[in-house]
């Protein structure tokens, strides 16, 4: 009686999260393997043609492939700001909560600081090539660093919280003090909000076109989102070239999803911070 | 610390500091320079550009050259004529988003670290809008919410009901936007609190069963208050994103029909595009007034909360 | 910290290889260009369909002409977001050689004496029609070539709609509504309006100015001084007058609010719409896949109240301009010259059928132009066109789209428009600096 509820009930819930998260997927993976006059109509439609590989052709050998060298641009875009977000901002985060103060309550201010304030990018420019770092891909790792360190220290800062004092000091007793107290002792424990920070910002970072549109600018420069940017008007009476743009760029962060999804789970089962 | 009372939470002034106080005085645990990294990328990349646009707000600035005009351009801001239902509309968007985001953020959480089958698909199902990019997200619901050929409305039309143009008319138009940014941004609260409850220790939930609780009572005693840095981060993040974000907003109504969807966000952007640059860096400084009004004191608030 | 682990420093060398590389390759480029003794021209366009034909054309027959000179295209989106990425590159001085970018009031925000290269009285010029210069002007110094052909801004109609419930071309608004009346009964949509594109919402106002303009001849001069109001001149409501009627007599089609351009074009032109207010440029992207296009749909100045002043409202040609920071300069005039040539416009045929009538001296219509295209080229002969607005004034407020919409979705009235829109422009003036707001 009560596994069938159950066995119900996870219909249910099944049932709704594919009527209301797969719906929007399926609209786009259709009109992505439409002919361009039906993909027009932008409706959900059975496709009457089928010209998958001829649109998959078409969109990556656009503009001389600028697809696939925006694919490389992007990952090491994504990878190297990423890891600098998750060091920087964890210890950061780490002293943060554990050293309340004046210094502590400045920090506070500017994580919500940057949290709120939206970037200034002629400014930045500016500052960019003031250090000869504009228009080249470590200039826009930094930029990307920068503006995605508050979020990652909000949430590592919250989750440091919950990890009791109790162990610093046993790990103090056994001679450890800051940099190693940090990344023997509390990093490891941080697992599952250190995917979290991972996760969110690499999406963060991969998908953003803006601060790649105005720092690093030029095709050969070209990150992900912005081919789909210059799709999207180019390619106005041509919505099945979008989608497959669209999809295109959508399925690796969702391979890089199922990965550290494992994780997540292999985390779990692990066992997580005795108390 | 006892078990009864639970690991601390949120970043308040810690109990232990009486006791670490000796330590601190020779070399403290958590040094300072610890900030270095971080500290110095944040203030070259961020703060001092935006001193500079700081400064910027009081000039009339065409990129190309600037006259200080003093404090005329927050005049000029708060004069704007559809700032009123801007100031509402953001209101109303960023309670409506943040707080589904955080109700359902939990509720997804909960269920996709419990036993269910299929929970790694489910994960990755929630989680996928987060992925896609906003434009076509926007692309795609503008068409799923076409008032005769979306598909929302055909299934409307299957239990006879006629639904409106969800987009195009001004008494749906920022519900709808609110809507769609809860479908596209709820995969990223729902990780969070994963990360959060993965992050109870087991002992909690053993000495829960020890004592023969319920599933609710296991909810209602451990997960909802030991998650709460979860919950803190989920409500100060979305609710910032509430109160900037116009991405979605932009994407599918431009702020429309008229002025009936704008958002403070939205109306320095339109500034913005119109080359007022000058004018839009005020409005920004004074949404950042106005956010950090709101967001100090409730950050302040969720910070010190204790777990009971 | 102990050493990394294998994979870290798998991740680390490959990183460190591919930034190698990509330096690599554009040194080598470099030095080829060095060595070959030719000259690579940057040219930054837009990305609409037409744009970027047009652009590819004039770069393709270029370079066949002059094989030492190698033009390289970068898009970027149009609208708003593509003026703000021009703007941020002419005042941080990383412009391309060569740009496209509009003529008329939106040019006067880019600073062109101070950005772009002065081509007064350079034979650059020596093709382009007199008349043209002062939209691409700024002081008296004129700083670009038109890229493209001019445009009829007022009404595109389904001839084929026209032809079946034996209508004429009306010359008077009250001529139009009572069209409007007879297709509305045949159930065809009147009036296609795609608000969802807020720009599109425009076209009722911004194309009566010809109206506006044989009733109050000094308007323009008059606005710019902030003499003139919109709410306070008749001839100068009656946009927002019209958009308001259209929708109060129900003659949109079902859904305008969330209707996008593209949909109002499919409407048009497959006749399921008669009426569409809209620019005669849109037009030759839908050829592809609209062949009918070129014959089916024709071209009216927005219709006034006197049938003796019927003209119509057009847009001057966005142009190529050179930004100041260029090191090929020679090569980036050259490019211009050809431009605007008729060698050049020929190119633009061949790509993209012309829309309108070219700006440069001796290029003609081809036969086979659009119908659109034949239909604006008798306003012109007979003298009877006005450039809009934003070509005889710097001012164009920026909110006009939303207030149009919101005119013609009846949550504003009329009037009430019109006096948004002149504060818009007041704002717009101020920030401008301009004397006398």
């Amino acid at each position: 009686m009560r596994s069938l509820k159950r066995a119900g009930a996870e219909g249910v819930v099944l049932l709704l999260a594919t009527v209301i998260f797969l719906v929007p997927f399926s609209f786009m993976v259709l009109t992505a393997v439409k002919d361009d006059v039906q993909s027009a109509d932008l409706d959900f439609a059975w496709p009457t043609n089928w010209p998958i590989v001829q649109n998959l052709v078409e969109v990556i050998e656009a503009r001389d492939y600028i697809l696939l060298r925006a694919f490389v641009n992007s990952i090491i875009l994504t990878v190297a700001s990423v890891t600098l977000i998750v060091i920087a901002g964890a210890m950061a985060a780490f002293v943060l909560q554990r050293r309340p103060g004046r210094v502590g309550a400045v920090a506070n201010f500017l994580v919500l600081t940057g949290l709120i304030v939206p970037p200034a990018v002629v400014p930045t420019i500016w500052l960019l090539q003031a250090i000869g770092l504009f228009k080249t891909l470590p200039g826009l790792v930094l930029v990307e660093v920068a503006f995605g360190l508050a979020y990652a220290m909000l949430l590592f800062r919250a989750f440091i919280a919950a990890i009791p004092r109790e162990l610093d000091q046993a790990a103090m007793m056994d001679g450890c003090g800051g940099l190693s107290l940090f990344f023997r002792v509390i990093f490891p424990l941080l697992r599952p909000v250190t995917i979290t920070v991972v996760l969110t910002s690499s999406v963060r970072v991969f998908n953003d076109f803006v601060n790649p549109l105005y720092f690093l600018p030029g095709d050969d420069n070209a990150t992900v989102q912005v081919t789909l940017y210059n799709f999207q008007s180019q390619y106005s009476t041509q919505w099945n070239l979008l989608f497959m743009d669209i999809v295109l760029i959508t399925i690796p962060p969702l391979l890089a999803f199922v990965f550290f999804n494992r994780k997540i789970v292999a985390g779990m089962t692990a066992g997580s911070i005795k108390g | 610390m006892t078990k009864q009372a639970g690991p601390r939470t949120g970043p308040g002034p810690a109990r232990t500091r009486r006791r670490s106080r000796p330590l601190t005085r020779n070399r403290s645990p958590y040094p300072y320079w610890l900030y270095l990294p971080a500290g110095a990328v944040f203030l070259l990349i961020f703060l001092v550009p935006t001193g500079l646009a700081f400064y910027f707000s009081l000039t009339r600035w065409t990129l190309f050259d600037s006259t200080f005009v003093g404090l005329e351009n927050f005049r000029d801001f708060l004069a704007e004529q559809n700032l009123r239902v801007g100031f509402q509309n953001t209101l109303v968007y960023a309670v409506l988003t943040s707080g589904l985001k955080v109700v359902l953020g939990l509720g997804l959480g909960v269920l996709l670290t419990g036993r269910l089958r299929l929970r790694g698909f489910l994960r990755a199902v929630v989680f996928f809008p987060v992925l896609v990019s906003t434009v076509a997200v926007g692309i795609t619901f503008s068409a799923l919410l076409r008032p005769d050929t979306g598909l929302v409305n055909r299934a409307l039309a299957v239990v006879g009901i006629s639904g409106p143009d969800w987009l195009g008319d001004a008494t749906t138009a920022l519900l709808s936007v609110g809507l769609v940014d809860v479908w596209a941004g709820v995969g990223l609260a729902t990780v969070i609190y994963i990360a959060g409850i993965l992050s109870i220790p087991q002992d909690y939930y053993q000495a829960v069963a020890v004592d023969g609780g319920t599933a609710w009572h296991r909810f209602r005693h451990v997960t909802l208050p030991l998650s709460w840095p979860a919950t803190y981060s989920v409500i100060i993040l979305s609710l910032i994103g509430g109160l900037r974000s116009f991405e979605f907003v932009w994407t599918m109504t431009r702020g429309g029909p008229g002025f009936s969807s704008d958002v403070i966000a939205s109306i320095i952007y339109k500034q913005y595009q119109a080359g007022f640059f000058g004018l839009s860096t005020a409005g920004n400084v004074l949404l950042f007034l106005i956010v950090t009004a709101l967001v100090l004191p409730l950050n302040h608030f969720l910070g010190r909360r204790q777990v009971t | 910290m102990k050493t990394p682990p294998p994979a870290l420093r798998t991740v680390v060398a490959v990183l460190a290889t591919a930034a190698l590389t990509a330096c690599g390759a554009s040194g080598d480029e470099q030095a080829g260009e060095q060595a070959g003794g030719s000259v690579t021209l940057s040219f930054l366009t837009g990305s609409d369909q037409s744009t970027v034909d047009t652009s590819k054309a004039l770069a393709d027959a270029f370079m066949k002409a002059n094989p030492n000179i190698k033009i390289e295209i970068e898009n970027q989106p149009g609208g708003s977001e593509g003026d703000n990425i021009i703007k941020t590159r002419l005042s941080t001085g990383e412009m391309s050689d060569v740009f496209w970018y509009n003529s008329g009031s939106l040019l006067q925000a880019l600073n062109p004496a101070q950005t772009m290269v002065d081509l007064t009285g350079d034979p650059v010029l020596a093709n382009v029609q007199p008349d043209y210069l002062p939209v691409v002007s700024q002081d008296g110094k004129a700083f670009g070539v038109p890229a493209t052909t001019l445009a009829g801004g007022g009404i595109l109609y389904n001839r084929k709609v026209y032809e079946r419930l034996g209508l004429q071309v009306p010359k008077t608004w009250d001529e139009f509504m009572a069209n409007n009346e007879k297709i509305k009964a045949a159930n065809i949509t009147p009036v296609v309006s795609t608000f969802k594109d807020t720009w599109t919402s425009q076209l009722f106002v911004l194309s009566d100015f010809y109206n506006v303009r044989a009733a109050t001849p000094n308007f323009a001069a008059d606005y710019t001084a902030g003499k003139a109001k919109f709410a306070t001149t008749p001839a100068a409501i009656g946009g927002f007058q019209h958009l308001a009627d259209v929708h109060a007599k129900g003659y949109m089609n079902k859904g305008f609010g969330s209707a996008v351009l593209d949909q109002g074009l499919k409407m048009l032109i497959e006749g399921t719409g008669a009426h569409y207010p809209m620019l005669t440029t849109l037009l030759p992207a839908q050829l592809e896949n609209y062949p009918q296009t070129a014959t089916d749909v024709g071209f009216f100045g927005l219709p006034g109240t006197d049938a003796a002043k019927h003209g119509a409202t057009v847009w001057e040609p966005a142009a190529l301009y050179i930004a100041k920071t260029t090191e090929h300069l020679d090569a980036a005039k050259k490019f211009l010259a050809f431009v605007a040539s008729p060698a050049g416009t020929d190119a633009v045929t061949a790509a993209v059928r012309p829309s309108g009538p070219y700006r440069v001296k001796g290029s003609k219509l081809p036969e086979d132009a659009l119908q659109v295209a034949k239909d604006l080229q008798v306003y012109i002969d007979q003298s009877a066109t006005s450039p809009a607005l934003e070509f005889l004034s710097p001012i164009k407020g920026p909110s006009l789209e939303q207030i149009t919409v919101a005119v013609g979705s009846g949550l504003t009235p009329p009037a009430e428009g019109a006096a948004q829109y002149d504060k818009d422009v007041e704002k717009q003036a101020k920030q401008l600096g301009l004397a006398g707001w």
